[in-house]
């Protein structure tokens, strides 16, 4: 129940001694600042690199040929191999739990200024995909669409260019769609421009890139049935790993590799990387947490020793409550109400300071100047964060108030 | 007159290195309405005999009651209800709460009866009026002098309408004047039919007393009645 004369006098014992209330106050303020800081400088981080692969498909792996690390069925160590599109065939009939497999051609050009419209020009990289890549590394539009089944099947001559292609090839505002560019000598329509952004990508910045349909670049770049690389999804409850050793294992057999050569096929697994990335947060979170709550702790020890002195100091005035009726159990709240008013105050202001600091971060980092609440605690760890302080708060004062609640009124009043 | 303070055969002896027989067999009766010294030497006891009439220490072996009631083996708890209804205490040093003005701390027994503030403030401003204070009540104890402070401890001895008012050297920290003027604010609570025990070292003051305990190495050497003496000592005229 509110007691105005309690508050009334926890305000008055905290502000009899103001420079001391407010640096034992400091401790806890800026213990549970540094908590908060380091669990919204943790978050961020965690959210910032996460963003970067957002637009991938995690349950999937990415592999393309290497160089043989064993001789292997008369074959001498250090061969270079190829995948083609017999060994797709193959992974798409017999690996359980693939979903989905997207080939990709990545031909390699030495030639500068090799994308051409009208007067504009500008040196990109042309890729062959399958309409289905879009599944596992999702982009997104600002004008028209990505490749579609109908482009791969009738080899049309169009391409779905990068913003930054676009930024070179057309006007600012121009619609670029069903226009034509020049991509190493042969016109292609364009139908789509994808934004691409920081976000991570395989064989370059996508807003750099240029798709073309598979089967189109196969045969104007006349690379046969050459794959450079491909992807891998996983069915949903399956294990990217499972499906990559099943793969790995076809392919070896395929092109007489050895079961044990592991430089022969590289490969990147989204679901490992995921999981690295997983553990890696786990660790900082868990890091900001101790830190934080030792500081913090620190803060709370210095609250509960302020509290000791406070009532040595108020022995007699303890004594002389004592003495008029006040019951062990009143004193005991008393002090109890004093430690847990420091505390919460303070702990509270460091969670507010904690946000601020964090909101300001994010509008700093934000591109266009909004918050992004990419460095920023989440709503359960203010909650978290608030409980930790009241529950600290209380064991604070428990000690003092103990010690206040056993003075006994003929020794406090013998103190004179 | 009824019994309100019977002591039977009390022992105390504190063990703080060797043991210290500090009150040795004490009986002692107090009627109701009395006022009593007890006098002695620094030793005899007389504070220890104080501090449990006051529950604010135990004895080892013996009775006690106050008010009919057996005081013996109390929790911390029980002792502080009947010290809050019961007792009002009055100190050599005042001891007033510094960080409260006269009429807060009048009021704090009153407080620890959960009395709201608005009803414990009125009524410790009548008391603080009674005696003489009232225009003092919003002052702190450090704008005030001895004798005020003196009549700040005594209304808020009086004011939770204890039975009995304990004195511990009442006077002990006042210039001969303002002792009197005390002394003559005691006398007149005393005569509302206040029963009331004053520990002095002062035959001065204890001549002003009905009764006089002379305490010496904790026995009681002898009570002297001095109600004649007394009565013509002061004019008393009953307070308000």
């Amino acid at each position: 129940m509110f007691d105005l004369d309690r508050w009334n006098e926890i305000f008055i014992t905290i502000s009899r001694n103001k420079v001391r209330s407010i640096l034992t106050a400091f401790g806890v303020f800026w213990g549970i600042f540094m908590l908060v800081a380091l669990l919204g400088g943790g978050n961020g981080l965690e959210r910032s690199i996460s963003k970067n692969f957002s637009e991938l498909a995690t349950n999937s792996c990415f592999l393309w040929s290497g160089r043989t690390s064993e001789a292997y069925k008369g074959f001498r160590k250090g061969r270079r191999w190829q995948i083609n599109t017999h060994d797709i065939d193959v992974i798409k009939a017999t690996v359980k739990g693939l979903d989905e497999i997207s080939s990709m051609l990545m031909p390699w050009s030495a030639a500068t200024d090799n994308v051409v419209r009208g007067e504009k020009k500008g040196t990109f990289s042309a890729q062959g995909n399958y309409a289905n890549y879009d599944k596992i590394d999702k982009s997104t539009m600002m004008f028209g669409r990505y490749l579609n089944d109908m482009d791969i099947q009738e080899h049309r001559k169009v391409c779905m260019i990068g913003s930054r292609v676009y930024e070179v090839l057309f006007n600012r505002g121009e619609d670029p769609i069903g226009k034509d560019i020049r991509v190493d000598g042969v016109y292609y329509k364009v139908i789509g421009v994808g934004e691409g952004g920081d976000n991570m990508s395989f064989n370059g910045d996508k807003r750099e890139m240029i798709i073309i349909p598979f089967t189109t670049m196969q045969k104007l770049y006349n690379v046969g049935d050459r794959v450079d690389a491909f992807f891998a999804m996983a069915k949903s409850g399956v294990a990217v790993s499972e499906v990559q050793e099943q793969i790995e294992t076809i392919l070896k057999t395929n092109h007489s590799i050895a079961p044990n050569d592991k430089q022969a096929i590289n490969s990147f697994n989204l679901e490992e990387i995921f999981k690295q990335i997983g553990y890696l947060f786990l660790g900082v979170n868990v890091l900001a947490w101790i830190v934080g709550f030792g500081t913090l702790f620190a803060g709370i020890i210095g609250v509960s020793n302020i509290m000791m002195v406070t009532v040595r100091e108020r022995t007699q005035e303890i004594g002389i409550r004592r003495a008029l009726g006040a019951k062990p159990s009143t004193i005991m709240t008393q002090i109890m109400s004093e430690s847990f008013t420091i505390t919460a105050i303070a702990g509270f202001l460091g969670i507010s300071f904690g946000v601020l600091v964090l909101q300001m971060f994010d509008l700093a980092i934000s591109d266009d100047g909004g918050a992004t609440s990419v460095f920023q605690i989440s709503f359960f760890t203010a909650i978290a964060a608030a409980l930790i302080i009241i529950i600290l708060g209380t064991l604070a004062g428990l000690g003092p108030a103990f010690r206040a609640m056993k003075i006994k009124p003929i020794e406090a009043l013998s103190e004179e | 007159m009824s019994t309100i303070i019977k002591l039977k055969n009390i022992n105390k002896t504190y063990y703080n290195g060797a043991p210290l027989h500090v009150l040795k067999g004490i009986d002692l009766e107090i009627n109701r309405g009395e006022l009593v010294s007890i006098m002695g030497a620094s030793g005899s006891g007389k504070s220890t005999l104080l501090n449990i009439l006051g529950i604010l220490d135990n004895y080892d072996t013996g009775e006690y009651h106050l008010n009919n009631e057996l005081i013996k083996n109390l929790s911390e708890t029980q002792a502080a209800h009947f010290r809050n209804k019961l007792i009002g205490f009055i100190f050599q040093s005042f001891n007033l709460i510094s960080f409260k003005n006269a009429m807060e701390n009048v009021a704090l027994p009153l407080y620890y009866q959960k009395v709201s503030r608005k009803a414990r403030n009125k009524i410790a401003l009548e008391y603080l009026d009674k005696l003489g204070l009232k225009e003092w009540a919003h002052h702190m104890p450090n704008e005030l002098s001895g004798g005020q402070k003196q009549r700040v401890a005594i209304a808020r001895a009086l004011i939770s309408k204890p039975q009995i008012i304990l004195a511990d050297e009442p006077t002990g920290a006042l210039d001969s004047k303002t002792s009197a003027e005390v002394l003559e604010v005691l006398k007149k609570v005393n005569a509302t039919g206040m029963t009331m025990i004053i520990v002095t070292h002062e035959s001065g003051v204890a001549n002003m007393t009905n009764k006089i305990i002379r305490l010496k190495d904790g026995i009681i050497e002898k009570i002297e009645d001095n109600s004649e003496h007394n009565i013509s000592a002061f004019g008393i005229q009953n307070i308000k």
